[in-house]
């Protein structure tokens, strides 16, 4: 038999002078199952939670329903209150009579006849309530971060400086990823490389960081604190406890001519080869697609030329299965192809590039040794024009519907360096706007326009064609109103960025949403911007969506502390209001999965007993309670009503209702 | 208990379902704004919209609701990212349903209340009740045995 106390409180005046607390709490004493019911000013006080508490003890109360304010003001604290005298927490309903009843109505009749409801609604409730306990999982005290770009190592550090175990999982042979390849960066104009290598040689130092390079993810399972990942360690032909990087095979390699994908394909690499020269770690790859050895099994000068013996030309791709906590991902991103770009001549002139190649050419270590030349003839430009948002904010479907961010600022930085390295140089920037909001960013921007005289043309550039070995940029000038056409030598394209392709599959191996441009969704857009909806990973970096360095270094630190948060945790406590499948009832079709958002349902084959000695084997769905964040989604979903929520069950709702109507 | 006979006035019963992270917030805001809105108006609160299965409105209305209002966080906002996308598709398919069953389409609602949208639902709860009112009792889906008190 039910034993319910009803506690009424006033809340001062704020509830007692528009509801007549003492009658509701006077006719609820009459309800079935209620056997005490009292009104006192301030329950949330210490005095109405100890005449709670001793309540529950003296009249040995199965369950509680509190009439006063919303339930996310003080649920916790009766909770508590509760569970300090040995009623389950979850024996508590709260009947909202301050938010929902005394502060919106002014007659004293109709409020104290809607609190009565409200109560009598709770305590129907109240009665289908059923003790819930808190599941405990235990949590991994290592993280994974997808990605060796600068959020993913920043994200590493912060970790492994916290005293955690970090591994990270690059795909390319080395880490550093697209800041590796930038020359200089804005507002500051300090080299990349200088801030970057740093911290890379810092990742390989410390003792709690394990660099994967050449990796992928292959398989993910489990949950948060408790992910399992299989992880693919492709072949690089070379064994890189060996190897020391001291570039012979380089220099011997007879198969040189392989397209340098680190300098944007602008030069060319041999088939064994260490990506840059401050490459961590700082170990050969061979391109098995130009190597000749592989390819046809005779060459192996490398191997002969190799002091320590590092080559391996039968080397195969290995799997290893580790244990984490939790995932950072930190995947980045790529300028889009502009095959789709005819007006802009990229494909047919060598002379049009992207910013990302110019970045290249004006990079010391790259294919110019730093000399801005024209890759057609090795001249210096003399004209050169910039055409920014080139597949950004483009709604024809081309390109991308987002704002790529970091175009103007990048634009504005060559065209400054370009003018203070070549003053001769005259430098057009065509624009649609010119977006500058950060730190010191618009100061930079009018920088280049004013003390700089770079030349900004508001308008789009509607072609670029080849005129007598001239670049004739044919665009629009909107303040003018004109047409004008730039005769050029050299053009650069701001090419939208994009997710890097690899994202989809990381994704779906996470079960963490993605959007219609492939960016990974975070939990919430203002409140939780570095959590994934799917528990215990995280995003770092553009993988979320575009960003410029100081923001993905500050995504990237605020996403280890978040990891760190989790992983000090010897236990994760999860919320017990959960999804919950009855077996019997459940023919495992599927359509729950299908709906969560989180995956938190799988399926198990399970043994049923028949009777008459017989069992049968049937697939039913299996809630993870560490997962599950309780939306009811699938029950809704499930056609043979097998699945339900604890703590909102239909049963519960559907009493609720009932006592609403029966007015 | 209601006597039909004896009633002079109508007053509608309306259930309101509204989820824990928007718009059962948003009602709290509008109570401590003070903005009033009938006390005909009972809320549930609910986890998600999508936890409301369409088979709890028809229960209502079976029971004697007059009116069902279910609130939810925006389309895009919600708070168990896909939820309300859901609550969306099976609302406008129980819209159908009860269409085909001769409930008026007005009766039941489905409306986007953000946690700082107080002065909304308080509004749309002022909408909603005087529409109902104008519609009349509910007698299509009614239990009878409900309302004669059994």
């Amino acid at each position: 038999m039910q034993r319910i106390g009803v506690f009424i409180c006033w809340c001062g005046s704020n509830i007692a002078a528009t509801v007549d607390v003492e009658k509701v709490a006077e006719v609820i004493k009459s309800e079935p199952g209620v056997v005490y019911s009292v009104n006192y000013q301030y329950m949330c006080s210490e005095n109405g939670q100890q005449l709670i508490k001793n309540a529950i003890k003296e009249h040995n109360l199965t369950g509680i329903v509190v009439g006063a304010c919303s339930p996310r003001m003080h649920e916790a604290t009766f909770r508590k209150a509760a569970e300090s005298v040995g009623l389950n927490p979850y024996m508590v309903e709260i009947a909202n009579i301050r938010e929902h009843c005394s502060w919106i109505h002014k007659d004293m009749a109709e409020a104290t006849e809607k609190a009565i409801i409200l109560v009598r609604t709770a305590i129907a409730k109240v009665k289908l309530n059923a003790p819930l306990t808190a599941g405990e999982s235990p949590v991994v005290k290592r993280a994974l971060v997808i990605g060796g770009g600068i959020a993913g190592i920043q994200a590493a550090l912060d970790i492994a400086d916290a005293g955690f175990e970090v591994d990270i999982v690059e795909k390319n042979a080395t880490i550093g990823g697209r800041m590796a390849q930038l020359d200089k960066t804005f507002p500051t104009l300090d080299c990349s490389a200088c801030i970057l290598t740093p911290k890379m040689v810092d990742c390989a130092q410390h003792e709690k960081i394990d660099i994967l390079s050449y990796s992928e993810i292959e398989d993910v399972k489990g949950f948060v604190g408790n992910f399992s990942v299989k992880i693919r360690r492709k072949a690089r032909y070379v064994d890189e406890t060996k190897c020391t990087g001291c570039k012979i095979c380089m220099e011997k390699c007879p198969s040189k001519k392989g397209l340098n994908d680190f300098n944007m394909n602008l030069n060319t690499r041999p088939a064994i080869h260490i990506p840059f020269a401050q490459a961590i770690p700082n170990v050969a790859v061979i391109d098995p697609a130009q190597c000749i050895k592989l390819k046809t099994g005779k060459c192996g000068i490398c191997q002969k030329f190799c002091g320590v013996g590092a080559i391996d030309y039968e080397q195969k791709d290995t799997f290893i299965e580790r244990q984490y906590g939790a995932i950072v991902v930190a995947t980045g991103f790529k300028p889009i192809s502009l095959d789709a770009f005819n007006e802009y001549g990229y494909t047919e002139n060598k002379d049009v590039i992207t910013s990302l190649e110019l970045e290249r050419l004006m990079n010391a270590a790259g294919p110019s040794n730093g000399v801005l030349v024209r890759p057609s003839d090795g001249q210096h430009p003399k004209v050169i024009t910039f055409i920014q948002c080139v597949g950004s904010r483009d709604t024809s479907g081309c390109g991308k519907p987002y704002c790529s961010k970091i175009c103007c600022m990048y634009t504005a930085k060559h065209a400054m360096l370009i003018r203070e390295k070549y003053p001769d140089t005259e430098v057009h920037v065509f624009y649609i706007d010119v977006r500058t909001p950060g730190k010191n960013y618009d100061e930079f921007f009018r920088r280049a326009v004013e003390q700089y005289g770079v030349d900004y043309i508001k308008g789009m550039v509607g072609k670029v064609y080849n005129e007598n070995g001239k670049l004739m940029v044919q665009g629009s000038n909107l303040i003018d109103n004109e047409q004008v056409t730039i005769e050029s030598d050299l053009v650069v394209l701001a090419a939208a960025i994009e997710p890097e392709p690899s994202v989809r599959k990381v994704a779906t191996l996470l079960t963490a949403s993605i959007d219609t441009n492939n960016f990974l969704t975070e939990s919430h857009a203002k409140l939780r911007p570095v959590e994934s909806p799917t528990a215990g990973v995280y995003l770092a970096g553009v993988c979320q969506g575009p960003k410029d360095i100081p923001e993905t270094v500050s995504q990237a630190s605020a996403c280890a502390a978040k990891v760190i948060g989790l992983l000090v945790k010897d236990k994760l406590k999860t919320n017990p209001c959960v999804a919950t499948p009855d077996e019997m009832m459940c023919n495992g079709c599927s359509q729950c999965a299908n709906v969560c958002a989180y995956g938190a349902i799988t399926y198990v084959d399970k043994e049923f007993r028949l009777g008459g000695g017989k069992t049968e084997v049937r697939r039913v769905a299996s809630v993870n309670p560490a997962v599950c964040q309780g939306c009811g989604a699938c029950t809704v979903t499930c056609p043979s009503g097998a699945m339900d929520l604890k703590g909102f069950s239909s049963k519960q709702i559907m009493s609720e209702v009932e006592a609403i109507c029966k007015m | 208990m209601q006597n039909v006979t004896e009633k002079k006035e109508f007053t509608p019963n309306i259930v309101a379902f509204c989820c824990n992270w928007c718009s059962y917030a948003g009602a709290d805001l509008a109570g401590s704004s003070r903005l009033s809105y009938p006390a005909n108006v009972k809320i549930i609160r609910v986890p998600c919209s999508c936890r409301v299965n369409p088979s709890f409105i028809l229960k209502a209305y079976q029971q004697g609701a007059d009116g069902v209002i279910l609130c939810g966080c925006h389309p895009g906002d919600c708070h168990y990212v896909t939820g309300n996308y859901y609550t969306r598709r099976r609302m406008s398919l129980l819209f159908s349903f009860l269409n085909y069953m001769g409930i008026e389409k007005e009766r039941t609602r489905v409306e986007w209340v953000s946690a700082a949208e107080g002065a909304r639902f308080s509004a749309v709860m002022n909408d909603f009740v005087q529409k109902i009112t104008e519609l009349g009792e509910n007698k299509r889906l009614t239990d009878l045995r409900v309302k004669e008190g059994e």
